[in-house]
């Protein structure tokens, strides 16, 4: 299964429509109500049917391989899963809008966006197996590794951004992070950095609700893409459970960096329908009442719906069911078959040039190893 | 072969190396227009551009950050921080971040990033501009950290720190900035070796950056009083060069640590355990170290009291040699 080639057939050029220009006020932008109808503004952007049937099926497969992960944590088979139920549409909107040369940095959340660049089961799994710390070659598909401390990658992003710009590509860098890393530092300063230098960054923050157990209005004082006027960028509010305004919004941000230099800022309102990770129990601090609220704005039914409104034939929806269940066996399988990892190849990880007193300590390991081994004998 | 400052030599080897390697960038606050506030960059950016000699906002941790972003894409930033005591909010980029980032990747990537710090004190300075830090970072896996006491070291260190595929620590001694030596053209001494400043046979001196003109005059004074007193420059804190440290224990049989840092889990703590280890036969006393209280740097007008002094050094001479 190549989804890279998923990809670039739900990335051709668009023009920007008059109706995305930047929004710093009022509800966000939405195009497809949860019934499946079209709101006045999908209405005057219009639906482009093969897009929506390439995000529909980008996102369910995505929710395919997180149910499957976490199913696989539960047997055992992973040691934690961090789950993107419900976030599928705010990943696979704005990935789907780059361009595959756009590096992304990713949070540890972005799997729905990892998959779609076409980072495979296996290398996706290795980390949360407990077998390494990142699975896969970030040049490969122009997709860093996954950032844990939250915000960190913000300025990753915007370094990486002040060499496009000084060899002047037309390269967007995207960074994607949650609500929570909106209080660091990091990501502070890299919103001011990238303005202040006139970085091609886009900054996407998929607002889900929650930080563990910290909802938003704890988190700040005021709606977070308010404060890119502050910073000097433009900024898109979206609906983050509507693929089609996340994908609109996307498209005129990317367009607007290509063409002006400067950063900008997308804040995808969204909700993580899942606990923070498979060691979280959210019933611990919020109610069903929310959670069905939210269920009820589910990114898949909504499209869903619009494509069955748009007569869509049942053959698409039966092969993508197969194509799901193709990928749900693969991720089993992949899971099952990672080679395990042994301490003794670490020790070269750690620097690129020999380091005397690691490479004394990996002797000393390696003796003390052969020697228990003998011993058990 | 010239005679040049620490700082001027340290200028001359950021020259070479932008010169030599167009993915040299040098970023830092205020080392463009002004050159640095110690002038180590001075004139760099107008040979070089201010693409290359960047003066960047005011944020430690945007420094090295976006220094890392900047490696990703095969450059090879040299962070200016302004003083040691302005490192603390890059810790996390620099400790979580650029240390891990090889290992975290599977041994796929490399940051080939240089944060160079002026530290420790003796000019007099307000609080957080006179720390000795080192500890921090040479504790941490996957850094390298150096400390330049020479201007010869400075120009060829400086040279050698950009050119490692790793992340360094590069010290520079502030008190000695504007002391002269001579800059030799060529150095045929790796980044990650201890050099002998001289033998001893009574007892081995060990220090690093600013401490290693103190432990030179020391050596000297004790040298009149009919002792043989050999000095070690370590040059290299992580990784620490242990078979030049192992030779010299076993010339003299005596080892005296002198850092700036405080002593409690300090470089010298290391020192002690690791030649206790190696050359517990060959001892004659306890290794002993001199170094800074365990304190917050004091105010200006005590820091003679609590920086290791010749006679601080002498006094734990003598005990060794009476011990």
């Amino acid at each position: 299964m190549s989804r890279q080639t998923d990809s670039q057939s739900t990335t051709k050029t668009r023009p920007v429509p008059p109706t995305l220009s930047v929004i710093t006020e009022g509800s966000p932008l939405s195009f497809v109500n949860p019934d499946g109808t079209l709101t006045a503004d999908g209405e005057a952007h219009g639906i482009d049917i093969e897009l929506t049937r390439g995000l529909y099926r980008e996102m369910l497969l995505a929710r395919t391989l997180d149910r499957e992960a976490l199913s696989l944590q539960r047997q055992g088979e992973l040691n934690l899963w961090l789950m993107c139920l419900g976030q599928e549409a705010a990943q696979i909107g704005s990935v789907a809008a780059l361009l595959p040369s756009d590096m992304i940095f990713p949070s540890y959340r972005e799997h729905a966006v990892a998959l779609y660049r076409g980072v495979t089961p296996a290398e996706l799994l290795v980390q949360w197996r407990g077998l390494a710390h990142s699975g896969w070659d970030p040049r490969k598909y122009n997709l860093q590794m996954a950032a844990l401390v939250l915000g960190t990658h913000t300025l990753h992003a915007t370094g990486y951004a002040v060499g496009a710009r000084m060899e002047q590509t037309d390269e967007v860098v995207a960074a994607y992070f949650g609500d929570g890393a909106t209080s660091q530092g990091d990501v502070n300063e890299a919103f001011n950095w990238a303005s202040a230098g006139s970085l091609p960054v886009l900054f996407i923050c998929q607002n889900n609700q929650w930080a563990i157990s910290t909802p938003t209005s704890v988190q700040s004082g005021g709606q977070i893409f308010r404060r890119a006027a502050a910073f000097g960028m433009p900024t898109w509010f979206v609906d983050g459970n509507d693929v089609l305004a996340v994908h609109a919004a996307t498209t005129a941000a990317a367009a607007h960096i290509r063409l002006n230099g400067g950063p900008a800022l997308i804040e995808a309102e969204t909700y993580r329908m899942a606990g923070h990770s498979s060691s979280d129990d959210p019933t611990r601090y919020r109610s069903d009442e929310e959670l069905e609220s939210w269920a009820r704005r589910d990114p898949l039914t909504r499209i869903e719906k619009l494509l069955r409104l748009m007569e869509t034939p049942e053959s698409f929806f039966a092969e993508l069911d197969e194509s799901a269940e193709r990928l749900g066996a693969e991720v089993r399988d992949a899971c099952r078959n990672l080679e395990p990892t042994e301490l003794a190849d670490l020790f070269g990880n750690v620097y690129a040039e020999p380091h005397d007193s690691l490479e004394a300590e990996r002797r000393s390991y390696q003796e003390s190893a052969r020697a228990l081994a003998g011993v058990n004998r | 072969m010239s005679t040049m400052s620490l700082v001027g030599a340290l200028n001359a080897g950021l020259r070479k190396s932008m010169a030599d390697d167009d993915r040299v960038i040098l970023m830092g606050e205020d080392i463009g227009t002004l050159g640095g506030v110690f002038r180590v960059t001075a004139g760099l950016r107008e040979e070089f551009g201010a693409d290359r000699v960047v003066d960047t906002p005011l944020a430690e941790s945007g420094i090295v950050g976006t220094a890392i972003g900047l490696a990703l894409r095969g450059y090879r930033p040299v962070c200016e921080i302004q003083f040691d005591g302005f490192v603390y909010p890059a810790f996390d980029q620099i400790v979580s971040q650029l240390a891990k980032f090889r290992a975290r990747s599977g041994g796929r990537v490399s940051l080939p990033i240089v944060i160079r710090i002026p530290v420790g004190g003796g000019i007099g300075a307000v609080e957080h501009h006179s720390e000795s830090n080192e500890s921090y970072f040479a504790h941490t896996a996957g850094l390298r950290v150096v400390s330049c006491a020479t201007p010869d070291d400075a120009f060829h260190m400086i040279q050698q720190a950009i050119q490692s595929d790793d992340p360094v620590i590069f010290y520079e001694p502030k008190r000695r900035y504007w002391d002269k030596g001579e800059v030799l053209d060529q150095s045929d001494r790796n980044l990650h070796e201890a050099r002998v400043l001289r033998e001893g046979s009574d007892c081995t001196l060990v220090a690093h950056g600013p401490t290693v003109a103190t432990a030179l005059a020391a050596a000297l004074a004790a040298a009149e009083d009919g002792f043989s007193v050999g000095v070690v420059d370590l040059r290299t804190i992580s990784p620490l060069d242990l078979s030049t440290l192992e030779e010299q224990t076993m010339t003299s049989g005596r080892v005296v640590v002198v850092h700036e840092a405080s002593t409690f889990l300090g470089i010298g703590a290391e020192i002690a355990a690791a030649i206790s280890e190696s050359c517990f036969y060959s001892l004659r006393s306890p290794v002993l170290r001199v170094g800074a209280f365990n304190m917050p740097y004091p105010p200006a007008k005590v820091e003679d009291a609590f920086l290791p002094s010749v006679d601080r050094v002498l006094a734990a001479v003598d005990h060794a040699m009476n011990y």
